[in-house]
C-alpha cells in the first residue's frame, strides 16, 4: 500500500476553552455556543453537527449568555454590554451598553419583540428588538442582589427571575414584582451562604422550575407563589436548566458533571394528575456541565471539561441513525495547523499566539511499525504573539516557509521569515488597503502568491516578493453570495484556485485568466469540510459534512468517472458512521490514484484504482488482508486503507521528502490541564 | 420385606422459614410463613407459635391473605394445590386440586374468585419455563374441589415469588425475568416487555431480582444483580417509558416492598440493612443496620405498622415502623455446610450443631424452635468473600449433659493451622455452659474425631489427632492453679504403628474404647490404658465405629471405606459377621439395640436398621432422599410411641432424624403418629384469640361463673356461697377504669346477682 516515515507531532499544545453557555435556535437547528474566551461557535444540526461558523473572542469581551432572535444573535457578558454579531462577516456588529454593571443573564421573549437582561446591580432591562438594532426600553422595579438568570412567561406578560436567595415574579406591563419566593440555603453547613438561584424557567402553566447553588431543583406555582416540590440532585451547584419544547421534561446539570432529567409524568396511567419526576441520570462530563440545550431528540451538554456532547433520548427517537447516536465534540473542525511542505514546519495557531515549529530528523530506516532513533530534536523557531485584543482567526505558512500571514477580525498582517542561522522575522510594511481581514488564508505552491478569503466570498490575490507585495486581483462569485469562505485549495500548477463557502458552493477560479471565474462545482447539500486538487490531473476532491466524496475534474468541468461511480455504488456504511467530518485531504505524489484523509480518530488513504467496497464486505479489513496470500489479498482489497494508530489527530500531512506528518494532541493531555473536579465520594475508596 | 407405606420420610420442624415471604394479618397479631409442608402461624409480639396448619404434602411455595375474608388464607404447595384455611382456628377450609406443581401464588382484590399462580409450562419440553395463570377457584361446596379453569396471562416468567408483583387496584402484573421485564394490563389485555442490556462498560450487572409495584401510584420499583432500584413509570408507553436509578446496596438487592400507602420503598440485600426510601423525594433514605444476617425478604403488615425481614439465617425478624424490633422468630440455623455431627443434648433433648458462624445452636425439636445459641469462637464475625473464617467443627456432649467439648479450627494455609480445643461446663444456675479449659494446639493435626466415655463418676474425653496420636483428657485439680476449681488435662497419650487414627468410639459403659486406625481397629481399656485386642478386615480404612448397646454390647461394629460392615464379637474376638454395604453413616440408638446404617446406591441414600444380634434387618426403606445423607441423629421421644407393629417398632422411643444434601432435616414418621396428630389438630379448639382486655375479664369471667351456676343449678349440687366482696365480678368492678366499664344497667344486673344467695346454699 505504502510505507511512510511518520513525524509523530505531539508538542502542539492545543488547549480548547471551556463552554459556559449555549442557545439553540430550533427553526434553523444551530445551535450557538459561547466559550469561557469569548469565542462564538455555530453547529449545524442539519448538517452532521458540522462547526458551520466561528467567530474569534476578544479578550475584553465575555460571553456570559447567549441568545437566539429568530436570525439574529446577542450574546452578553460581564463587561455590562450586549452584542449583536453580523454572521456574514463572522465579527460583532454593534455592542451596546446597558449601564447596570456585569450582565449576567440574557432572554429573549416569545414574541421576539424584547430582551430581557439581567444585571449585576439588580436591575432587570427591556430592550426592544428593532430590524437593524436594539434599543433599551425601561428598567423593571429594581431589587437588591444580582440578577442571575431570566425566563420570560410565553406570553410575555411576566418574567420570573433568579436572584440571591429568592425568586421573584415581574408584571412585565407595570414592572412590578408581584411574588417573591424565597429559597432555602440547603443544609446547616451553607447557612452562612447565599444561595444562588443558577437558573429558572417559567413555563406556559405558570409554573417556574429553578435550580440553585445548593444543590437544589424546585418546582414553584408563580400563580400563587408557593413551592410545590423539591428535589436534591448535587451535593455541590446545579448550574444548568433546559426545558423541551412541549415541557414534558427538563434536564439540570450539575458540578458533578452529571445530566439529570426530569419528566412530567401522571401518577396514575392515562391520569390527569402529573407530577415532575427524576427519571434518568447520565455523567457525560467530568467538570462543571455550564450550558445544556433540550433538541428534542436529544441533549446537548457542555462544560467546563471543553467537550461538547450531543446524546440522543432513546425514548425519542424512531429509527437509529447517525443523528440519534451519542456525539462527542471536542476538536474544532478546522485545521489549527498549516504545514511548510518544503522547509518541514509546522504552523501552531492559538487564539493568541502562533509558533513555528521545525520538524526534528531522525536515523537511518527500520522496519515497519520501528520507532526510529530521533537524530535532531523537533525546534520551536517561533512564538508570535499577536497584537491587539482579537483573537486570531486564521493564520497560514508558505510552503516554502519564508512567508507568514494571520489574520483577526480587525487586521491581517504578513511577516518574512528567515531561518537559516538565526530566525529572523520582519512585518511585511504597506500591505495593500483591500486586506483588512480574512476569513481564510492560503499561498500558493511556489510560495509567491497569497490568497485571502475576505467578506461576502471575496479572495483577494496578492503577489508577494521581496520588495513589496502587491493586489494582482479580487475574485468574486458570481452568484453574489455573501457567506464567508472557510476553504481554500490551490493547483500546484499555479493555474487554478478553489474556494468554498458556508453556503456550500464551491468556485473554481483561473489564475492565468483572472476576469472570468472558471466554474461552479454543482451546489451539494452538505457543508464541504475538506478539499484539495489533484496536483497532475487537476481533479477538484471534495469531502463534505455527511463524508460523501466527490471529484471534480476542473478542466472538463464535470464530475469524473471515479465520482460518479462513488455516487452510484454508494459508500460504506461504517464510512457514513465515522463521528467526526474529514479536515483535510493530501494527495500521494508517488502513487497519483492515491489521496489520503484523515479525521480524528484515524486516517484513511483511498485507492481510487481499486473497487469500492460495498455494504457487505468487511471494511476495516488491513489485519484480514495481512493474514492472507498475495493472490487472496487483491481479490479482497477494497479503495479504503484505515489507519487508526495515531488518535485524536489534528492534521495529517504530507512532507516534500515524503514523510507523513501527524499532529496528535491526546485528550488525557487536555483533561491533565483541566482544574481539578468537584471531589465525588465513590465507594470503596 | 417390610410395607414402607407405614413409615414415610417427612419434613419434621427445623424447616426453612425464610423460605418466602412471610405474611402478617389484617390486625397485624399474626405473622404466617411457611416452613416446609406446613404453615406455621406465630404470634407478632410473643413470638409463640399459635398454630400449625398441616396438610400439604410437599413443600408449601405461597402463602396470600384472602383478600374477601382476611381470617382466611390460600396457601399452594409443590402437591399441586391450593389450600384455604381458617389461620385462628387452624382449620382448612377447602383445597383446590390445580394438579401441577405450584410455584408461586398471589391474590388480587380485584380479581373476585380468582388466585394468580405460577405453573411450569405445559407442552413445552422445556422444564425451566413458567407461566403465570389465572385460576379461577370453583364455587362448589364440599372439602376437595378440582379447579381446572386455568388461564394463561404472562407467560416465560421467573418461578421466584418476589419477581411478580400486582400493580395498583390489580390493573396490572409486573414480573420479571432475566433482563426482561413484562407488564401485563388486565384491562386493555395487553403485555409490554422492556429489556435491559445484560452488562454495561461501568460492569453494571442488571440481571433482575425482585419486583413491587406501587400500591396507589403506577410505579414498578426493579431490584437488580448489581445493587440498583429501578423505579420504572410510563411503563404504557412502547418507548416512553422511564426509569429512575437508585445505588446504595453493593450486591443484589434480594427484597423490595412498598409500604402500603406508598410512602416508603423499603428494600434489602446482604447488607444486613433495611433501607427505607422515601418515595419521590430522591435518594434520601432511611436505616434499620445490624440485622444480622443477609436479608431475604421483606413484608409490611396491611396497616403499615410492623415490618418483617426474613433472613439468610433462618430467621424472622418483626419490627414495628418506629424501627423497634419486636420479635425475632428464629428456625434451625442451616448454612452451606455442616462440620459438626447432630448431637442431642440430653438436658434438654435439644438438637444441636453448627449455627451462625462460630456458634452453636442449641434447637428444640419438639417446639421447633431454637432454645439458644452457645458462642463458641468468642469472635467478631466479619462478612467477606475469601477471608478464613474460625469455624466449630467437632463437638460433643457427655451422657449427663454436664460437659461440652468443642473443636475450632482456622487453615489460612496448609502450614498454619489453629485448633482450639474447649470444654464447656454446664452451669446449673444459668442454665447455660461455661468456658471451663481451653486447649490450644491440642493435637499437632487435625482432630479427627472426639468422644466422651459414658463412665458417670470420671468422664473422659478422647480426641484423636492427624498426627498419628490420641489423647485422653481428665478432669483434674490443680494443686497450683488455686480457687479456679478443676479443669481438664492430657491423661494419656496413645498411638498405634505410627497410623492416624481416625474413629474412636466408647462402650456403652465406659469399659473398653475402640479407636479405628486406618484398616485396624485397637481396643484399650481405658482404666489401665492396655491394648487388649486389635481387629482389622483389610482392605479399606475404617469409616466408622460403634459399640452395640444393652443386650448387643458384645459387639463393635465398623464399617470400611470399601463397603465392608462387620461385626465383632468382643467375646470371642472374632469377626461374627459381614455384609457388603457401602455404608456412608452408622447411627446407634441410645436407648434401644438398634443401629441405623445409611448406604450409598445410585444417587440416593437407602436406609437399613437392624440389630447387631439379628442378621436380618429390622427396617429397610430404599431411596430415602436423593444424593447422601450428612448426618443422622436418634433423638429420644418425649413419650413412646404406643401402637407399633414390628416393622415401625424402631421408632417407638426414639426419632431418627437426618440431614440429607441440600441440608433438609428429614425423620420419620409413622402413619399411625400421623393419623393421630391430624385428629388433634381438628377436635383442637383454641381459646378464643379476643385480647385480654379488662372488659374480656369482665365480661368472660361473668360468662363463665353464669356457665357454672347453671351447671350447678342442673346438678342440684351444693355451690359454695360467695361473699360480695370476694366474688370476681364486684372485685373487677372496682378495679377496672370507669371509662372501660360497660352500661350500668348491665353491670347493676350482674351486681345484684352475685349478691344473691343461691337456693342450693341455703337448702
Amino acid at each position: 500500500m505504502g510505507e511512510f516515515k511518520v513525524h509523530r507531532v505531539r508538542f502542539f499544545g492545543y488547549m480548547p476553552s471551556g463552554i459556559r453557555c449555549m442557545s439553540f435556535n430550533e427553526r434553523a437547528e444551530r445551535l450557538a455556543l459561547g466559550r469561557l474566551d469569548g469565542t462564538l461557535e455555530i453547529f449545524n444540526f442539519k448538517d452532521s453537527f458540522y462547526q458551520e461558523k466561528v467567530i474569534p473572542g476578544n479578550d475584553s469581551r465575555s460571553v456570559e449568555a447567549v441568545c437566539w432572535v429568530a436570525e439574529r444573535l446577542f450574546t452578553a457578558g460581564l463587561n455590562g454590554e450586549i452584542t449583536e454579531y453580523d454572521l456574514e462577516n463572522l465579527c460583532p456588529k454593534y455592542s451596546l451598553d446597558a449601564f447596570g454593571g456585569p450582565i449576567w443573564t440574557v432572554a429573549c421573549n416569545a414574541q421576539g419583540t424584547h430582551l430581557a437582561v439581567g444585571c449585576e446591580d439588580g436591575s432587570i432591562k427591556l430592550f426592544e428588538i428593532l430590524p437593524e438594532k436594539i434599543r433599551f426600553e425601561r428598567n423593571l422595579d429594581r431589587q437588591k442582589g444580582r440578577v442571575l438568570s431570566l425566563s420570560w412567561h410565553e406570553s410575555g406578560t411576566r418574567i420570573a427571575a433568579g436572584m440571591l436567595d429568592m425568586i421573584r415574579i415581574f408584571d412585565v406591563q407595570s414592572g412590578h414584582a408581584t411574588h417573591r419566593m424565597l429559597v432555602d440555603r440547603g443544609v446547616s453547613g451553607m447557612r452562612n451562604h447565599e444561595c444562588v438561584v443558577w437558573c429558572v424557567a417559567f413555563l406556559s402553566d405558570l409554573t417556574v422550575i429553578s435550580t440553585d447553588s445548593s444543590g437544589k431543583v424546585q418546582v414553584w406555582n408563580a400563580a400563587m407563589g408557593i413551592l410545590s416540590s423539591t428535589h436534591l440532585v448535587s451535593k455541590s451547584d446545579v448550574l444548568s436548566l433546559a426545558v423541551s419544547k412541549d415541557e414534558s421534561s427538563f434536564v439540570v446539570g450539575t458540578s458533578e458533571g452529571t445530566v439529570v432529567q426530569f419528566q412530567f409524568l401522571a401518577n396514575i396511567l392515562g391520569g390527569d394528575e402529573k407530577a415532575w419526576v427524576r427519571t434518568k441520570t447520565f455523567k457525560p462530563h467530568t467538570h462543571d456541565v455550564r450550558a445544556l440545550a433540550e433538541i428534542g431528540t436529544a441533549v446537548v451538554s457542555g462544560g467546563l471539561d471543553t467537550q461538547l456532547v450531543v446524546r440522543p433520548l432513546l425514548d425519542k427517537v424512531d429509527i437509529m441513525s447517525y443523528d440519534n447516536v451519542l456525539h462527542k465534540i471536542h476538536f474544532p473542525h478546522r485545521s489549527l495547523v498549516s504545514c511548510a511542505q518544503k522547509a518541514g514546519m509546522l504552523l501552531f495557531q492559538f487564539p493568541a499566539q502562533l509558533e513555528v515549529w521545525r520538524l526534528g530528523e531522525s536515523e537511518g530506516r527500520g522496519k515497519p511499525g520501528d520507532t526510529l532513533f530521533v537524530k535532531k530534536n523537533p525546534e520551536k523557531l517561533l512564538q508570535l504573539k499577536r497584537k491587539g485584543e482579537d483573537h486570531i482567526s486564521c493564520s497560514a505558512i508558505s510552503p516554502c516557509g519564508g512567508w507568514l500571514a494571520y489574520s483577526t477580525v480587525s487586521s491581517l498582517r504578513v511577516y518574512r521569515l528567515q531561518c537559516d542561522e538565526h530566525v529572523s522575522i520582519s512585518k511585511v510594511p504597506k500591505l495593500p488597503k483591500v486586506l483588512r481581514s480574512a476569513h481564510q488564508l492560503s499561498f500558493s505552491d511556489d510560495s509567491s502568491k497569497l490568497f485571502a478569503a475576505s467578506t461576502h466570498s471575496m479572495v483577494h490575490v496578492i503577489s508577494l516578493s521581496q520588495s513589496e507585495c502587491k493586489h494582482l486581483h479580487t475574485f468574486k462569485p458570481k452568484s453574489g453570495s455573501t457567506e464567508p469562505v472557510h476553504l481554500l485549495a490551490a493547483s500546484k500548477d499555479g493555474k487554478w484556485l478553489a474556494a468554498a463557502n458556508r453556503g456550500c458552493e464551491i468556485h473554481i477560479y483561473n489564475l492565468h485568466k483572472l476576469k472570468v471565474p472558471h466554474c461552479t462545482v454543482p451546489i451539494y447539500g452538505s457543508c464541504p469540510t475538506a478539499m484539495g486538487i489533484h496536483p497532475t490531473s487537476n481533479n477538484l476532491l471534495m469531502v463534505h459534512a455527511d463524508r460523501q466524496i466527490f471529484e471534480y475534474s476542473i478542466v472538463e468541468k464535470q464530475y469524473t468517472d471515479w465520482s460518479r461511480r462513488v455516487q452510484r455504488e454508494g459508500l460504506h456504511k461504517l464510512w457514513l458512521e465515522r463521528d467526526t467530518p474529514v479536515t483535510h485531504v493530501t494527495f500521494n505524489p508517488r502513487n497519483a490514484a492515491q489521496f489520503m484523509l484523515h479525521d480524528t480518530y484515524m486516517f484513511c488513504i483511498i485507492d481510487q484504482s481499486l473497487p469500492l467496497p460495498d455494504n457487505k464486505c468487511q471494511f476495516y479489513n488491513q489485519i484480514t488482508l495481512k493474514s492472507l496470500s498475495e493472490q487472496e489479498r487483491l481479490s479482497h482489497a477494497h479503495a479504503f486503507k484505515m489507519c487508526t494508530k495515531y488518535q485524536h489527530l489534528l492534521f495529517l500531512g504530507l512532507l516534500d521528502d515524503e514523510s507523513l506528518v501527524v499532529v496528535q494532541r491526546p485528550l488525557t493531555d487536555i483533561a491533565s490541564q483541566l482544574p481539578a473536579p468537584v471531589r465525588l465520594k465513590k465507594f470503596a475508596t | 420385606m417390610v410395607a414402607s407405606a407405614e413409615v414415610r420420610v417427612a419434613r419434621c420442624g427445623g424447616s426453612r422459614i425464610n423460605f418466602i415471604e412471610p405474611i402478617i394479618t389484617l390486625d397485624s397479631r399474626f405473622l404466617l410463613c411457611a416452613s416446609g409442608d406446613a404453615v406455621h402461624v406465630y404470634s407478632t409480639s410473643t413470638e409463640e407459635r399459635v398454630h400449625v396448619l398441616q396438610g400439604h404434602v410437599d413443600l408449601v411455595t405461597g402463602l396470600r391473605l384472602n383478600s374477601s375474608n382476611h381470617l382466611q388464607v390460600y396457601s399452594c404447595s409443590l402437591d399441586g394445590t391450593v389450600k384455604l384455611w381458617d389461620f385462628t382456628d387452624g382449620i382448612l377450609i377447602k383445597t383446590y386440586i390445580v394438579g401441577h406443581k405450584i410455584f408461586s401464588l398471589y391474590v388480587s382484590k380485584f380479581h373476585e374468585g380468582t388466585v394468580f399462580i405460577i405453573l411450569p409450562m405445559e407442552s413445552s419440553a422445556n422444564t425451566e419455563a413458567f407461566q403465570l395463570v389465572a385460576l379461577h377457584l370453583p364455587k362448589t361446596t364440599g372439602p376437595e374441589v378440582e379447579a381446572r379453569d386455568i388461564l394463561s396471562v404472562l407467560r416465560d416468567v421467573s418461578p421466584i415469588p418476589k419477581a411478580t408483583s400486582f400493580g395498583r387496584g390489580g390493573e396490572f402484573v409486573a414480573s420479571a425475568s432475566g433482563l426482561q421485564l413484562s407488564v401485563y394490563f388486565f384491562r386493555k389485555q395487553k403485555t409490554y416487555r422492556f429489556s435491559l442490556k445484560a452488562n454495561d462498560k461501568k460492569g453494571a450487572r442488571n440481571r433482575f431480582t425482585c419486583v413491587a409495584s406501587h400500591p396507589n401510584d403506577d410505579c414498578i420499583a426493579t431490584g437488580h444483580e448489581d445493587g440498583k432500584i429501578r423505579l420504572w413509570r410510563n411503563f404504557s408507553q412502547k418507548k416512553e417509558y422511564t426509569y429512575s436509578t437508585e445505588h446504595w446496596h453493593h450486591s443484589a438487592v434480594n427484597a423490595l416492598h412498598f409500604t402500603p400507602e406508598g410512602t416508603e420503598l423499603l428494600s434489602g440485600g446482604v447488607e444486613s440493612v433495611l433501607v427505607l426510601w422515601r418515595y419521590g423525594a430522591g435518594s434520601k433514605k432511611d436505616f434499620v443496620p445490624r440485622l444480622g444476617s443477609a436479608i431475604e425478604h421483606i413484608s409490611v403488615s396491611p396497616d403499615g405498622s410492623l415490618y418483617c425481614t426474613s433472613h439468610k439465617d433462618n430467621k424472622i425478624v418483626v419490627m414495628k415502623s418506629s424501627r423497634d424490633i419486636s420479635a425475632i422468630i428464629q428456625g434451625l440455623v442451616k448454612g452451606e455446610t455442616i462440620r459438626t455431627d447432630l448431637l442431642i443434648d440430653p438436658r434438654t433433648k435439644a438438637l444441636v450443631c453448627n449455627g451462625k458462624p462460630g456458634h452453636l445452636q442449641f434447637f428444640s425439636l419438639r417446639h421447633d424452635k431454637q432454645l439458644y445459641n452457645l458462642d463458641i469462637v468468642q469472635q467478631e464475625y466479619i462478612h467477606e468473600a475469601g477471608l478464613h473464617q474460625c469455624e466449630v467443627t467437632k463437638a460433643a456432649i457427655d451422657a449427663q449433659g454436664s460437659w461440652l467439648a468443642t473443636v475450632e479450627e482456622r487453615q489460612e494455609n496448609p502450614e498454619e493451622l489453629d485448633i482450639i480445643l474447649k470444654l464447656w461446663a454446664y452451669d446449673e444456675s444459668t442454665q447455660s455452659f461455661h468456658l471451663n479449659t481451653s486447649i490450644s494446639m491440642a493435637h499437632e493435626g487435625q482432630i479427627s474425631a472426639m468422644c466422651f466415655s459414658g463412665d458417670a463418676e470420671a468422664t473422659m474425653l478422647v480426641t484423636t489427632g492427624r498426627d498419628g496420636h490420641f489423647k485422653a483428657w481428665l478432669l483434674a485439680d490443680h494443686p497450683d492453679a488455686q480457687g479456679e476449681g478443676a479443669s481438664w488435662s492430657c491423661d494419656y497419650v496413645g498411638s498405634y504403628h505410627r497410623r492416624e487414627p481416625t474413629r474412636c468410639c466408647f462402650s456403652a459403659d465406659g469399659s473398653l474404647l475402640a479407636v479405628g486406625f486406618g484398616e485396624v481397629v485397637t481396643v484399650w481399656s481405658p482404666s489401665t490404658w492396655e491394648l487388649l485386642v486389635t481387629f482389622s478386615q483389610p482392605p479399606g480404612d475404617i469409616r466408622d465405629l460403634c459399640f452395640g448397646r444393652l443386650s448387643c454390647s458384645k459387639y463393635l461394629l465398623g464399617t470400611t471405606t470399601k463397603n465392608l460392615l462387620c461385626c465383632w464379637n468382643l467375646l470371642t474376638c472374632s469377626l461374627e459377621w459381614s455384609s457388603t454395604v457401602d455404608v456412608i453413616l452408622l447411627q446407634p440408638d441410645p436407648l434401644s439395640e438398634n443401629m441405623a446404617a445409611f448406604s450409598r446406591a445410585s444417587g440416593s441414600t437407602d436406609l437399613f436398621v437392624f440389630k447387631p444380634s439379628e442378621p436380618r434387618p429390622l427396617f429397610s426403606q430404599k431411596a430415602v432422599c436423593s444424593g447422601t445423607v450428612r448426618r443422622a441423629v436418634f433423638a429420644p421421644r418425649e413419650e413412646v410411641l404406643e401402637g407399633c407393629d414390628e416393622s415401625t417398632q424402631w421408632l417407638s422411643c426414639s426419632r431418627l432424624y437426618f440431614l440429607t444434601e441440600h441440608m433438609e432435616l428429614m425423620t420419620f414418621s409413622t402413619k399411625s403418629e400421623e393419623d393421630q396428630i391430624i385428629a388433634s389438630s381438628k377436635q383442637l379448639v383454641i381459646d378464643d384469640s379476643v385480647a385480654v382486655t379488662p372488659f374480656y375479664l369482665l365480661l368472660g369471667k361473668h360468662r363463665k361463673s353464669q356457665r357454672e351456676t347453671q351447671d350447678s343449678v342442673s346438678s342440684h349440687t351444693a355451690a359454695r356461697i360467695q361473699l360480695p366482696q370476694g366474688s370476681p365480678a364486684i372485685r373487677e368492678l372496682l378495679h377496672t377504669p370507669a371509662h372501660v366499664l360497660p352500661s350500668a344497667s348491665f353491670l347493676c344486673n350482674m351486681f345484684v346477682n352475685s349478691l344473691l344467695i343461691s337456693k342450693s346454699g341455703v337448702r
